[in-house]
């Protein structure tokens, strides 16, 4: 992550959301798992590059945090974009395993205890 | 892939697994991102957020060099638990200044682990007191400085001011199966949380 040239990088990923701040909706999490739609729709039209790049990265599935990452875009510009490509057809979002205090799912604790008993 | 006219099921590859978090919290340097990177089965990743993104107010870049692009950074790993869930690991920002990023990181988290540097126990003071206010279950790790460890837990834990019940481990950053262990403990509290309560 090179600290050089930064005050651009902090500009310059606006220009891939057309000038947008602000995601169109809330409900991209860092850990909100994102999967490129396959087939893409029919008809749709040539992704721009930035798109495309998110679409190759999440032919598998991918959270939203690794793709900021592997883009070296930041989350708030990741998201909008994911955005535009949920709205369009072309990726899949699944949420994360929503965490409820008062009802404690023991089930998914002991998954996780004995999957870090393996490591 | 055949079939698949729902978009749920759009995918041609594996499905996507579940997700779930737990955050490394504790002071400026204690270890945090050496943690996450001990267990994870990635290289540590690291998102950055430019502080203007974030809807900070101008008021509140008091202390923050005015030109200077300043960017919060996140360092996270992941751990697949199995076939189907991943936990992912997630570094938050030391400096204090940065924790108006806390809250939606602490949002839908399992716990936390709080890591304290015996040398300097009160720069994890905050992030206690953070998981406290706000109900989420956290354990103590104390990282020794080249694995050593001085104190006695007993002594630890009154320093801290710890609320009864908070498990205090020692433990070694740069080690997969300590952090792995302090992991472990963390699960183990969720579990004993739970039980109590039917």
């Amino acid at each position: 992550m090179g600290g050089s040239d930064s005050a651009g990088r902090l500009v310059r990923p606006f220009t891939l959301t057309g000038g947008r701040t602000r995601p169109s909706r809330a409900d991209f999490t860092l850990i909100t798992t994102v999967t490129a739609a396959d087939p893409q729709p029919e008809g749709a039209a040539r992704p721009q590059p930035e798109h495309s790049r998110i679409l190759r990265l999440c032919a598998e599935p991918m959270a939203v945090a690794e793709l900021a990452a592997r883009l070296d875009l930041p989350m708030s510009v990741v998201v909008i974009m994911l955005c535009d490509l949920l709205e369009a057809g072309r990726i899949t979002a699944r949420p994360p395993r929503p965490v409820d205090r008062t009802t404690v799912d023991l089930d998914l604790l002991q998954k996780v205890r004995e999957g870090l008993g393996r490591l | 892939m055949a079939g698949s006219d729902t978009t749920a099921r759009a995918s041609a590859g594996r499905p996507a697994p579940d997700t779930v978090k737990i955050l490394i919290a504790g002071g400026f340097g204690v270890g945090k991102t050496t943690m996450v990177g001990s267990v994870s089965e990635i290289v540590p990743l690291r998102t950055e957020e430019p502080l203007t993104m974030a809807g900070l107010d101008v008021d509140d870049l008091n202390g923050v060099e005015e030109k200077r692009a300043t960017t919060v950074a996140l360092d996270f790993g992941r751990i697949s638990v199995s076939d189907d869930l991943v936990l992912y690991l997630f570094g938050t920002p030391g400096q204090q200044r940065f924790w108006f990023m806390w809250n939606d990181l602490a949002v839908g988290a399992l716990g936390a682990v709080v890591l304290v540097d015996v040398r300097r126990p009160k720069t994890s003071f905050a992030a206690i007191d953070f998981f406290e206010r706000r109900g989420i279950p956290f354990v103590i790790a104390v990282n020794g400085f080249h694995g050593e460890h001085p104190y006695p837990v007993e002594d630890i834990r009154e320093a801290l001011t710890l609320p009864d019940g908070v498990p205090v481990l020692l433990c070694d950053a740069r080690e997969r199966e300590s952090c792995r262990d302090v992991l472990i403990a963390l699960i183990d509290r969720l579990i004993a949380q739970a039980a109590p309560a039917r």
